[in-house]
């Protein structure tokens, strides 16, 4: 079951919860799951579960190299590892381990990085993944997903438990606004489309899900039709659904809250430069590092922003003339 | 104490070392002065020390190597090779294309390689992994992880250590291969690591140290180790790099090292009088 319920409105459920809670489901529904985390327990409300089930979840410390290698070796005994951490040391600080005891070994690990990008905030640049997607993209049979709202989350999270490869899911873990319905099941490698447009399509993931949305609205306002199409799974990219839609619109725009070099843009347009060049505008963050300050702030900060994305759909419809 | 066949394990040690010969030989060079090091505790290990099956080398409850050192691959495929995991005609297949025996290890490409190292640390935490593994599925199986001293510069082999002595993993047994030399020279010339014994006591770990050339050493050292505990075990090898092949031995700068027809035939002369005074 899929429904698409999209509002405006902020989910109840923070996305932290939803880990803390469908970790210990997932466990608990099969004996090989077994969760790793490096000192951050308390950040995804695991903690207790954890205490409880010492054979269930290990603890690693503050050693994310570790960690991984440690999983990647369960993974080698037929275990289902989940490892959490921040984005950035689950991604740059531990990628020789994540690309070589996980990809290359063909030991299956599925990676969650929370925070990433400005969702960092208030932990600032140090905190602040910009490119993790970009690193995960470039691991052979990796699967990369920037979850759009906690209902997704939980979808897909069941589904990369018995998924070959590393699996990267990157999320906030504060609140998303709804997307889909609880319960939905959100197809990993399906772009869903939430809104019908003719004169452009905004391709988007994670938290700029919910700004395309607003942008769209925003731009029907103005007699602009733009579809919206969440591209939640960046790698295995449905490649089928972004060259339909450019073909039915010829302009498309990616957001994503990520740096423009590697990340869902580089994804998007290597496809269409090969299957259906058309006039493509990016909103992403333009090759800088991160900063703290709240989300909202950041967003603006880095042109993350519905505002931007309208205006980058109307310069990419000028180009389209 | 098991009766220890001395002369057996050092017949075999011997034997490892020409198989190790011959596929460094077949592509005229290769990571020789590391593989000769080990090849007396990869006797020990697959001689008398681990449940293995060469006919089953996936059974899940056998026991482990995690050859850290990736590029002592040469010594590990040889060692396979005497044991009948994998032709012996197939060493001198050695990292030519398509082989399934790469310069590093790799445990989809060989039987009986159990895990896939080169990237140096990084096997000393799947090794951690593995025998937790074993240890959450209840098997007796254990874990032997040879790891290099110059492997040791890397910061993940301590988190690693660190990990297995906080989990109590005491079906993980190290084998820190000190034979004081890596690519660029003398380890104490590059970065020196200091007192192993020390580092090991001082990280959790129960450690002796042994000549680790000497087969009945190994053989009573690694026979302690299976008394269980709480702790995981470190032995210590005092070798030397290029052990077994004098001139190799002699040469500083054996990290890799040629070995054409001329060393070839010498070389192996050599170690079949040492199995001639062996085996009669």
């Amino acid at each position: 079951m899929m429904k698409i319920e999209y509002t405006g409105a902020m989910d109840p459920r923070l996305c932290k919860a939803v880990l803390g809670e469908t970790i210990p489901k997932l466990a608990e529904a099969d004996p090989d799951v077994i969760y790793l985390d490096a000192d951050l327990m308390n950040c995804i409300g695991t903690a207790k579960w954890a205490a409880a089930h010492p054979d269930r979840a290990i603890n690693c410390g503050i050693a994310e190299a570790n960690m991984v290698g440690v999983a990647c070796g369960l993974a080698s005994a037929g275990f289902k590892p989940i490892v959490h951490t921040f984005g950035p040391f689950a991604s740059r600080r531990c990628y020789d381990q994540l690309f070589l005891s996980g990809g290359y070994a063909r030991n299956s690990i599925t990676v969650i990085g929370t925070d990433p990008g400005v969702t960092a905030t208030m932990n600032g640049g140090t905190h602040m993944p910009f490119e993790d997607v970009a690193l995960y993209r470039a691991i052979p049979g990796s699967t990369v997903i920037d979850a759009t709202d906690p209902n997704m989350l939980e979808s897909v999270l069941r589904q990369c438990v018995d998924r070959p490869g590393v699996k990267y899911i990157r999320v906030g873990r504060k609140q998303y606004a709804t997307v889909y319905a609880p319960g939905s099941e959100t197809p990993i490698g399906k772009a869903v489309t939430l809104r019908e447009g003719s004169d452009a399509v905004i391709f988007a993931a994670g938290i700029m899900v919910h700004e395309a949305m607003q942008a769209a609205q925003a731009l029907e306002a103005e007699g602009i039709s733009a579809a919206v199409v969440d591209l939640f799974t960046i790698k295995p990219l449905d490649a089928e659904a972004v060259v339909s839609w450019a073909q039915k619109t010829g302009a498309v725009v990616v957001a994503e809250n990520h740096n423009r070099n590697g990340g869902l843009y580089d994804a998007v347009t290597q496809v269409l430069s090969e299957e259906c060049p058309v006039p493509c505008r990016c909103v992403a963050v333009e090759d800088e590092f991160g900063e703290v300050g709240p989300q909202g702030y950041l967003q603006k900060r880095f042109g993350l922003t519905a505002e931007h994305i309208a205006q980058q759909t109307c310069a990419v419809l000028e180009r389209k003339k | 104490m098991d009766e220890i066949n001395v002369k057996k394990l050092r017949s075999f040690a011997v034997r490892i070392r020409m198989g190790t010969l011959e596929a460094i030989h077949s592509l005229g060079s290769g990571h020789l002065g590391g593989s000769l090091s080990i090849a007396d505790v990869l006797a020990v290990l697959y001689g008398r020390e681990m449940k293995v099956d060469p006919k089953n080398p996936g059974w899940p409850e056998r026991d482990k190597l995690v050859c850290s050192k990736g590029h002592a691959g040469p010594a590990v495929y040889s060692t396979l090779a005497n044991l009948g995991f994998i032709p012996y005609e197939e060493l001198k297949t050695l990292n030519r294309p398509g082989t399934r025996l790469p310069s590093h290890c790799d445990r989809n490409k060989t039987p009986g390689v159990d895990m896939t190292t080169g990237s140096l640390g990084q096997g000393t935490s799947l090794a951690a992994g593995m025998a937790l593994g074993d240890r959450l599925r209840g098997y007796s199986s254990r874990t032997f992880l040879i790891v290099g001293d110059g492997e040791s510069n890397e910061g993940q082999v301590w988190e690693a250590f660190s990990f297995a002595a906080a989990k109590k993993l005491s079906n993980l047994v190290v084998l820190l291969d000190w034979n004081k030399r890596q690519l660029d020279g003398y380890t104490d010339d590059v970065l020196p690591m200091g007192d192993y014994v020390a580092k090991f006591n001082a990280f959790g770990f129960d450690t002796v140290k042994v000549d680790g050339n000497n087969v009945e050493e190994l053989a009573k050292a690694l026979e302690r180790t299976r008394q269980g505990g709480d702790k995981p075990y470190a032995i210590i090898l005092d070798t030397v790099k290029g052990a077994g092949i004098p001139e190799v031995a002699e040469t500083v700068m054996n990290h890799s090292y040629t070995v054409d027809d001329d060393r070839f035939r010498r070389y192996m002369a050599g170690l079949e009088a040492q199995l001639q005074e062996l085996e009669g």
